[in-house]
């Protein structure tokens, strides 16, 4: 699915929590998220911890949109 | 006796060569030239009309011509539909593939056909259809028509079904369940591959992974704060009513869901069918797998110009390769309809 967004040249990061699933099916733009069943806010940790989170990771997605890469990249967070 | 129609092309429907190539589509009583084979071939069923349509009317007017000939097979009963052999003939194959599609979409019968492997009909149609492997040229047309007949014969009869290569058609990528007549189980089948792959043996994998296909990179996006941002997810995030039946795994089809106005994703109004993972905390706060909330922080900050009004979701889990390509192709005419600069999606 990504890759058919890529194909059509819009840029897309993946969120991810599979990284190495999203390197090799080919998403060019990953950013890595915390885990499969809450990925982006551990139900855990207060809430206010999970916006601090969220936004951050969402934040390096869009910055993620705006890099010029070369190669498929994992930004870190 | 069932009953069976075949589609062939001007030259085989024995209209003419290149310069009847624009012949329109016509239906035919019983067999033409190959078709006359196929029906001797035939234990279980007759050929009853042929389908004859020009290469180059097909190819340069598909959707006019596919309509006329589902125009001209309304009328009809027949139990399966097959087309060609097309060899390594590139229109012929790709109107097969048009054709055998459409038949089999609005009648939903079985349909057949051949090419050669180059045929580009193969990689075109392959993930829908059932292509048998074909030859090169119409020497093979005898030996093409027998796979056609066997296999056309036992879908009739209700025979049990081999794999693309037992049957020898194109693999389709598609995953069946299977009783295994050795009965051995998975767990010693894996652990064997394991041993083997340890002492560096050949071992065949039940689970081939097909080939690498990898996009460019797309340009990144020059000004955010003018972009129009989309977010998809394969976390099967949908209104709680689930509206369009997404299944829960090996999910075919994909949602579009309005956000507009929306500050966050509410529980209660939003929820997870994925089957693959405990739903619990996405279902508490769903902006959890689709961050919806941290996204209008960045609109309303100026960060981003906007987020658009949809959403589109799907379940990832035991989504085929083809299906999951087909809904991204979906997908993508959507977004770029709706001038969409830039995506994120979220993966569970």
């Amino acid at each position: 699915m990504v890759k058919e967004v890529e194909r059509a040249g819009i840029p897309i990061v993946q969120m991810a929590n599979l990284v190495l699933v999203a390197k090799n099916i080919g998403a060019n733009r990953i950013v890595p998220t915390i885990s499969i069943p809450h990925p982006l806010g551990d139900p855990n940790t207060p809430k206010e911890e999970q916006w601090k989170l969220r936004y951050h990771r969402v934040g390096i997605a869009l910055q993620g949109l705006m890099t010029d890469i070369e190669q498929q990249t994992v930004f870190d967070v | 006796m069932k009953k069976a129609i075949v589609y062939l092309n001007q030259f085989f429907g024995q209209i003419g060569g290149e310069s009847s190539a624009d012949h329109l589509p016509e239906i035919k009583e019983g067999g033409v030239g190959p078709a006359l084979e196929l029906d001797r071939q035939l234990q279980h069923a007759q050929i009853t009309h042929t389908v004859v349509c020009g290469d180059n009317y097909i190819s340069e007017n598909k959707e006019d011509a596919v309509t006329q000939i589902l125009k001209l097979l309304s009328d009809k009963e027949f139990d399966i539909f097959i087309s060609g052999p097309a060899f390594k003939a590139g229109r012929y194959g790709l109107a097969c593939g048009a054709v055998n599609k459409a038949v089999h979409d609005t009648f939903s019968v079985p349909v057949l056909t051949s090419m050669h492997t180059e045929n580009p009909g193969v990689d075109m149609y392959k993930q829908d259809l059932i292509i048998f492997s074909g030859g090169e040229s119409v020497m093979s047309m005898v030996e093409d028509l027998r796979k056609l007949a066997a296999y056309a014969d036992k879908i009739l009869t209700d025979q049990p079904l081999g794999t693309a290569e037992e049957e020898g058609y194109h693999v389709r990528g598609n995953r069946h369940q299977i009783w295994r007549e050795d009965k051995v189980c998975a767990a010693d089948r894996v652990v064997d591959m394991l041993l083997k792959k340890i002492h560096d043996q050949p071992f065949e994998s039940e689970l081939p992974i097909p080939e690498m296909d990898r996009v460019p990179i797309a340009p990144p996006v020059s000004d955010l704060t003018t972009a129009r941002i989309a977010v998809l997810t394969s976390g099967g995030v949908v209104p709680v009513n689930n509206p369009d039946h997404i299944q829960s795994a090996s999910a075919t089809r994909w949602g579009k869901y309005s956000i507009e106005g929306m500050q966050r994703l509410e529980a209660g109004v939003f929820k997870t069918i994925h089957g693959g993972y405990d739903p619990t905390a996405i279902n508490a706060d769903p902006n959890r797998c689709l961050p919806i909330d941290a996204l209008r922080a960045y609109e309303t900050e100026g960060k981003i110009g906007h987020l658009y009004d949809f959403f589109y979701s799907t379940v990832g889990t035991g989504v085929t390769q083809s299906d999951a390509g087909r809904m991204g192709r979906e997908i993508v005419a959507d977004l770029l309809s709706a001038g969409i600069d830039a995506v994120i999606m979220t993966s569970t």
